[in-house]
This record gives structure tokens, sequence and C-alpha cells, in this order.
């Protein structure tokens, strides 16, 4: 094992037994052997067991989990759905809310101040019960023609996306002015010098440079957001459409089940924010394209995973493509 | 030098001023730019030499005065809706180099090249004939973060010369390149005004390159021309003992 060089001094000579003698330094020694990998591997096992002990104590009924199993998974669908719309509707919003925080209109400026300062200094429950709840009372004494009130009713799917969309717009309103902010006042100046009209200035050179630094952090958001639809269902949406975590409660109340059905719950979430991650670490290599300074091999950086602290083995090094594959074979 | 009023003007300037808050930086600026002229601007920080170069393609709009480029006439004070088209016919027959390149950095050298209002049908053609020309063919699918400051301001080059424009401004070409960049970038300017004709202003304090291809240098100093002459008149025998002891301080 190439040890030597990463200065651990006592583990250096791997066969015989350690001067001191101890058996301290015997298991130091041991240990170094092992990857750091391995370890956090045996820890994350650990957990698990530790967790399947304890259930087994609770009588865990792995046998209902399996036949409630389906039931539950249905309302993947209609998370991920209110999680879609609503950040549309929150992307949308923001982009009108930075715009407006930029703007030198008072107007703009002022309708998009109480909007941040309104939805991001309330919880979102809260929000989700003024528009479910709210909202309604007043629509109802407005004195509008019955037809109307009617289509202004909301379903309370519909109220969900809507909090949902306006509470995460008022957050993703500072991400996109921090973005736009972000594309040097060099560039539009590039941009104007060559003639180019305000729209194709924005369309063809700032906004791209903005999305740059507004799509890691919107990707986030929506990740979050997957998880906050499971306040949605405090507003009582119909047992059909309902989403992951209403159709835990439906279920785990109904068969005294709260372990076994919010498990599930919970590892559909997971299960849902880990394919998401996955997709958005690969988004944001694709999108650092033209940004990272790459060497003579053309856009492979070596990057640090993991460092074994003090143990003497080697740190884990890779190569990661981060030019992602529209670079590939363009030599060099 | 320019007598003007021969029709040759590619650049004229009128009684032009250019305020920022109380601070008169340009106090009445009257000058001429004849075709195929290199005109180099001097003076000391805050002379009001880049504020000039920016004015004349209206990336600051002027508080008063007037700007001719080829035949198009505009004054300075507000930015209207309408005047704002007519800013922009202006600038495309303009070509800005900044200090910093500002090239795209979304896009590759090649599209940032032919980024601006090119009107030929064979745009890619053509910019790969300006990349040959500033000595860049083989980067052409390159994006600029990957090349050298000398190397993206050659870019920078290309990209104002594809509008082909009437004349190019290069504000600090060089200030912002280590000192072995330089020579490549002045070596590209040097060649369009030998071997283009290029009517140019260059605000620089490289004294080679406005000895070895200026027509006329400009002495800017506290917001007015103080002075202007050929190189050898300027460098040599200047008349002010501002410009001299600025020359004490460059050279």
């Amino acid at each position: 094992m190439a040890t030597q060089e990463m200065g651990a001094g006592e583990t250096r000579p791997p066969a015989t037994a350690p001067p001191g003698g101890s058996r301290r330094e015997g298991l130091a020694q041991a240990s170094a052997r092992i990857p750091f990998r391995l370890k956090v591997g045996v820890v994350w096992l650990f957990i698990f067991v530790i967790l399947g002990v304890l259930f087994a104590l609770a009588d865990f009924n792995i046998e209902w989990m399996r036949d409630h199993a389906s039931f539950i998974v249905k309302g993947l669908r209609f998370t991920i759905q209110i999680a879609v719309l609503a950040i549309i509707l929150a992307i949308l919003l923001a982009l009108l809310g930075a715009l407006g925080r930029l703007s030198r209109n008072p107007i703009a400026y002022g309708v998009s101040g109480f909007y941040t300062s309104f939805f991001r200094g309330t919880p979102l429950i809260v929000q989700l019960f003024l528009i479910a709840f709210a909202v309604p009372q007043v629509i109802g004494n407005l004195g509008l023609p019955l037809n109307l009130k009617n289509a202004l009713t909301l379903e309370s799917s519909v109220a969900g996306v809507i909090a949902l969309g306006l509470n995460y717009g008022a957050y993703m309103t500072e991400i996109f002015r921090a973005g736009i902010q972000s594309v040097g006042h060099g560039q539009a100046e590039a941009a104007d010098a060559l003639g180019m009209t305000y729209g194709q200035k924005m369309k063809r050179v700032v906004l791209p440079q903005a999305f740059r630094v507004i799509i890691p952090p919107t990707g986030n958001e929506f990740i979050a957001m997957m998880k906050d639809t499971a306040l949605v269902s405090f507003i009582g949406i119909s047992a059909t459409e309902a989403e992951i975590f209403r159709r835990a409660q439906l279920v785990g109340n109904a068969d005294f089940q709260p372990l076994e059905a919010f498990l599930l719950a919970a590892g559909m979430y997971w299960g849902l924010t880990a394919v998401f991650t996955f997709f958005q670490s690969r988004l944001e290599r694709r999108i650092s394209k033209g940004y990272v300074r790459g060497g003579p091999t053309g856009g492979k950086k070596t990057k640090v995973v993991g460092t074994s602290r003090g143990d003497g083995g080697l740190p884990a090094v890779f190569e990661e493509d981060v030019a992602g594959p529209e670079l590939k074979g363009q030599g060099h | 030098m320019s007598d003007g009023g021969n029709g040759e003007d590619v650049v004229k300037v009128e009684n032009l001023h250019k305020s920022f808050g109380d601070l008169e930086v340009l106090k009445g600026i009257d000058m001429e730019v004849d075709k195929g002229e290199v005109v180099v601007i001097f003076g000391r920080s805050g002379s009001g030499k880049s504020t000039l170069l920016r004015c004349v393609n209206f990336l600051e709009d002027p508080t008063s005065g007037t700007i001719e480029v080829s035949g198009l006439r505009l004054e300075g004070g507000h930015r209207t809706k309408g005047k704002r088209e007519q800013v922009r016919q202006l600038r495309i027959k303009v070509g800005m180099v900044f200090q910093q390149f500002n090239l795209f950095p979304n896009m590759t050298v090649i599209g940032n090249v032919i980024e601006g209002p090119v009107t030929v049908k064979d745009a890619r053609s053509m910019g790969l004939d300006l990349l040959a020309k500033v000595g860049l063919s083989d980067k052409a699918e390159e994006y600029p973060i990957r090349l050298s400051g000398g190397q993206q301001q050659r870019v920078a080059i290309a990209r104002a010369l594809a509008m082909e424009p009437e004349v190019m401004l290069f504000d600090e070409p060089t200030s912002a390149l280590d000192p072995e960049l330089i020579g490549e970038v002045l070596t590209v300017m040097k060649s369009l005004a030998t071997d283009l004709h290029m009517t140019m202003m260059v605000v620089t304090h490289e004294m080679g390159f406005a000895r070895e291809v200026a027509n006329r240098m400009m002495f800017f100093h506290e917001g007015i021309i103080l002075e202007q002459g050929t190189p050898d008149e300027m460098i040599n025998h200047t008349k002010y003992p501002e410009t001299k002891k600025f020359f004490e301080a460059v050279i």
C-alpha cells in the first residue's frame, strides 16, 4: 500500500508488530487498511439494523405494508403533479417578481415587494389554509353572480398548487433577481455595442447567463417542494386524488398501522428526492459548460470527493467529466 | 490632420458635454476623425478619454452636444423612445473593443464573432476568415474561458470587425493584459491600421503603438483636449507642461 507519503508515521511498517505493542495502535493500523467508503457503508448498515430492531420490537407488520403499498404508490402521480404545476407557477411568479424588484416603476416595485414580504413572512401551512378556506369567504361576500362564484371556488388540489406556487415563487424571486444581477454589466454593454435590441440582449446574452445561476437553486427548490406537497393533505383532498401522505394517513389511521403507513410514505419521498437529486447534479454539470477552464484533456476536472482523515489511506480521487457529453471527442 | 467639412469625416463630435451628477467629465469636446485615420487618445485617469469613447456609441448618453458617425447625426440629452432605434443604428456602424474583453461566455469563439448584426450570407465562413486574421483559426469551437487574455481580446476585435464598422473604438484594450500578452493584441491592431486602413479611435498608453501607427495623438486633461498633433509633435515637441509631465510618468 502506498501509505508512506500520507505521513501517517506510526503505520509505516505494515508487516511487523507496532513497537509500542499497545492494542490501540494495532487497531489504528488495521483500520488504515480498510477503505473509507467501506467504513461509511458499515455505519449506514448499522443504523438500518438498529432501526430494524426497533421496528421489530414495535410489531412491524410487513404484510400489511405489502398489501397497502400499491394504494399509497398511486399517490405518487398526484404528488408529482402538484409539485410540477406549482413549480411552473413559482417560476413564472419569480421571473415577474425579480423583474419587479429590478424595476424603477413604483407599481411594479411595490407589488413585488408586498408579494415577497408577505409570502416569505408567513408560514406555508397558514397560506395554504388562507387560500383553501379564507379566500372562499372573501369571494362569497363579493356579491358575484352564482356561476362566477362557482368558477372561483377552488378545488383543494388547485388551492394547494396555488399556495405552493405563491410561496415558492416568493423565495425564488430572490434567486431570479440575484441570477439576473450576477450577469456582469460588461455583458450588457457588449451586447449594446453590437447593436442588439433590448429583447435580443436579454434573450441571447443576459438571460442564458442568468439561467446558469438560476437553474441549480431552482432544482433544489423543486426537490424541497416535492416534500412540502405533503402539507396539501391538510386541506382535505378527496381519497381518489390524494397524494402520498394523505393516502398514508387514510390507510394508516383506518387500520391503526401508523408506523408502516408513514414509513412507506417516507420511503417514497426519500426515493423521489434521491432520483431528482441525481438528475439535478447531472444538470448542474451540463450547464457549467463554457465556464470550466479545463486542462489539455478537455472538460475533465479532478475532484477530491473524500479524504481519509488521519487513517493513512489515500484520498479518494475521481476524474469527473464536468463538461458533459457535448464536449467529448473534441481534441484540444 | 483633420480639417473638418471635407466630407471625409467618419466621426464628428461637436461641443460634447458629459456630467455624472455634479461632476463634469467632458467640458466641450470638438473633434473629427477622417476616414482611415488612427487617433490615439491619452491622458490621466479621470481626464475623460474613456467617457468620450463611450459617448461616441452612446454607451453613455452625452449631456449635450452632437455625435455624428458617417452621416448619422444624433443629439445628446435624454434618450427618448424614438431615439433608441437611432442609437442602435449608429452602434451598428461602430465597433467597440473593451478593456475587459466582454466576450459572451455562453457562446463559442465563432459564436461570439458572428453574434452581432452580420449582413453577409455565409456568416460562419466570414467569421472564420476574421479569426484567421487575428490568428485564432484553431480556436473557433473553444469557449472563451479556455483562452488567454490576449486571445480573448483578439476574439473581441474579430467580433467588432464582423459588423463591418465604419470606425473601431478601443477602450484601453491592453490594460487588463499580462505584459507578455500585450504584443499580440497590438500586432493585430497595427494590421487593422496598415492592412485594412480601418478608422480607429484608441484610448491607450502604449506609446510605441502610437508612434508607429497613429496619425494623430490627443492629450486629454480635465475634460478637454489640451493638445493634439502628430506623434512626433506630441512626444518630442510638446508645448504644455501637463503633457510633458504625463510623458515623464509613463515612459
